[in-house]
């Protein structure tokens, strides 16, 4: 890559204390985000990705490592610089009935990230700036005035979006921005982000569990399990060559929407273990259909293979077979 | 009851324009304005729609459990037993009602907790389902839930049973709350969602399971989803919602592969899929999404509800709209039906 990544992970760790122990939420995370790209972090529920998005954003304090944001480790910054750079950083929530306050009018949700920042100028400067950036995400600028349950849920996503672009940030950080809406909803809010992020420059973690949203949207794909990372590259070379065996189960399990697709896949047994006590090894062990002794004992390195970064002992066995599990989440 | 159906096996479930509406003091709502649906013995039809399209209302309109607002104010819904006995459910007491759910009928939904009940054990919950309506022992009830936790594939199921739905996970609920509806082995299941709430993974472990008990029990059953994905894994039959109506209802390869309304058509092109960045534009294609959003139920448009949206419309579709006939078993609310295929193909 010509250009230093924008954000760059190394070694993160979260773990959140409880009484029964520590629950491992990320361990040793490692990957980055290269400047103006689309980068999707998928994983099934507890795997972490929720938890990453927000270390990243220092939303959440994590317990090891480094978070470099245009080269800086936003995580040892005294406040008063963290603020400055607060200003580059934005999240979309995932559920755009409880991220919005709803005793705030439109106008008030969206100008706060402004006053906050001392970015607005005078009240007429910065109702001109929210009816810019209203009509920007495809609503009218007389809707300012409105409450947030006045909307239907593409609507209040589309303000949330707006909130976010308000204090213009150079990166963005979407946690399951659409994955409460339906399929034609959604499909105008991705023509969007992607219209967004192309206007502006933007850079994008895109969370989700949506896997075909991601081979959409997404330049490069995290794939996380129990939180670690264990398969990261570009998307088109993942979905079509997955070299992890979770990679592979994910892909397979999703639903194709072509009634005249193969329905001959592996399904994977089990649950995901529990984050109190992830098992030894390679985390994914107690799932994994190629598992052999050596998994049990030693954790796999994320390394490359074909490509791109995978942590398994066995991707070239993964590899060599193929996408053999069936149906691959191709159309 | 009279039948006016056509020949080869009759369905299990007819429904004809069903309506129901939630009737308040000063105003009304029509949440369901014309259904009608099709479902095959042994079969699986897919009642597929967006929020808000009266996907849900309708099925709890056919299993009684409408809030007390709600009313079925038109239309039946005639489910016909084994035996060739029929009942129109869009017109049964309570208590017949109960009668048949159970061992005729039997319905799950999205979120299992609101199905269980977290003070007893999962055991006790499927044994006293036993025991309402079969004549059994307290220890025969025990064993038969023993064997339907280990046919939904339940690990350990001898230690499980004893165990309150809150030591277990989403997807083991979700097993539970289906041992339950199947125990008294249905003849029709209704699925509201079933796997809406559930990871990928786990997801596809459901369906699996609920694909193979139809194969085993020979039960119909009535999925309701908005996942287009989801339809294509289970249904052989698919009926599709908008504001109120059912708009198209056809076999499976049918509705994928030459839908016969620009709704169904929209939907199928919102569905994202790999598309690569054109290198020379240097820019990714877009999806082909419908513009707008679904017309609030008080404020529908005159003639077919979906002209504001649909790229075919014209002044005739402000004129009221009939099912047409597109083909064996496929129809449609739309009268350019041909020119909608049309375009899917070109």
């Amino acid at each position: 890559m010509e250009h230093p990544p924008l954000i760059s992970v190394e070694g993160l760790s979260k773990r959140f204390p409880t009484r029964a122990g520590d629950v491992h939420a990320l361990e040793d995370v490692n990957f980055s985000i290269p400047r103006g790209s689309i980068v999707g972090l998928v994983g099934e529920s507890g795997s972490g990705k929720t938890t990453l998005g927000r270390c990243i954003l220092r939303l959440v304090e994590p317990s090891e490592g480094r978070v470099m944001f245009d080269g800086q480790n936003i995580l040892d910054l005294p406040p008063k610089e963290l603020r400055a750079l607060r200003r580059r950083m934005q999240i979309i929530f995932q559920d755009p009935f409880s991220s919005l306050n709803p005793r705030m009018r439109v106008r008030t949700i969206i100008e706060e990230g402004l006053i906050a920042h001392r970015l607005g100028g005078t009240s007429r400067e910065r109702r001109d700036r929210v009816a810019t950036l209203l009509e920007e995400v495809g609503l009218q600028a007389d809707h300012m005035t409105r409450f947030a349950h006045e909307f239907s849920g593409g609507q209040r996503q589309r303000v949330g979006i707006a909130r976010a672009l308000a204090i213009e940030p150079e990166f963005i950080v979407a946690d399951e921005s659409v994955s409460a809406l339906d399929v034609s909803v959604q499909a105008q809010i991705l023509n969007l982000l992607l219209d967004l992020c192309e206007a502006r420059n933007l850079t994008m973690l895109f969370i989700a569990h949506d896997l075909s949203v991601v081979e959409y949207l997404c330049d490069q794909v995290v794939v996380m399990y129990l939180g670690h990372v264990v398969e990261n590259g570009s998307t088109a070379l993942v979905h079509s060559q997955p070299a992890h065996p979770y990679t592979t189960a994910l892909l397979s399990a999703a639903p194709v929407p072509d009634p005249f697709a193969g329905r001959d896949r592996n399904i994977l047994k089990g649950e995901i273990p529990s984050p109190l006590s992830p098992p030894s090894g390679c985390v994914f062990h107690t799932r994994c259909p190629l598992m052999v002794e050596h998994c049990r004992q030693a954790v796999p390195e994320l390394r490359a293979v074909g490509g791109r970064r995978v942590a398994c002992h066995r991707a070239e066995d993964v590899l060599a077979m193929g996408p053999a599990t069936g149906a691959a989440a191709t159309l | 009851m009279h039948t006016s159906s056509p020949p080869l096996a009759p369905p299990t479930l007819e429904v004809t324009a069903l309506q129901t509406s939630f009737i308040y003091k000063r105003f009304s709502v029509k949440a369901v304005r014309d259904v009608s649906l099709r479902l095959e013995r042994g079969k699986t039809l897919a009642l597929v729609g967006e929020s808000g399209s009266g996907k849900s209302v309708a099925a709890l309109s056919l299993m009684g459990l409408l809030p007390p607002a709600g009313r079925i104010v038109g239309g039946q819904a005639v489910y016909r037993q084994a035996d060739g006995t029929t009942h129109d459910l869009a017109r049964l007491q309570r208590r017949q009602m109960r009668r048949l759910s159970g061992p005729d009928l039997a319905m799950i939904f999205q979120e299992p907790m609101t199905s269980l009940n977290p003070l007893l054990t999962v055991g006790d919950q499927i044994v006293e389902m036993l025991l309402t309506h079969e004549r059994l022992s307290r220890e025969a009830a025990r064993k038969r839930t023993l064997d339907i936790l280990r046919l939904v594939e339940i690990p350990a199921a001898e230690r499980r049973i004893d165990d309150y739905p809150h030591q277990m996970s989403g997807g083991m609920r979700q097993r539970i709350v289906i041992a339950m509806a199947l125990v008294c082995n249905p003849a029709l299941l209704i699925a509201d969602e079933p796997t809406t709430a559930l990871d990928v993974t786990i997801q596809a472990q459901i369906l699996d399971l609920m694909r193979r008990l139809q194969a085993e029990l020979g039960m119909s059953i009535l999925f309701i989803t908005h996942d287009l994905g989801v339809v294509a894994e289970i249904a052989h039959q698919v009926a599709v919602m908008y504001a109120g109506e059912v708009v198209e209802q056809a076999e499976v390869g049918q509705l994928f592969s030459s839908p016969a309304h620009p709704y169904t058509q929209g939907l199928l092109s919102s569905i994202p899929h790999a598309m690569r960045k054109n290198p020379e534009e240097g820019r990714r294609a877009r999806l082909n999404p419908i513009p707008g959003s679904v017309p609030p139920i008080h404020a529908l448009p005159e003639g077919c509800t979906f002209r504001p949206r649909c790229p075919h419309s014209e002044q005739r579709c402000t004129l009221p709209v009939t099912l047409e006939t597109a083909g064996p078993g496929h129809r449609t609310r739309c009268w350019k039906w041909e020119a909608v295929q049309w375009s899917t193909r070109h």
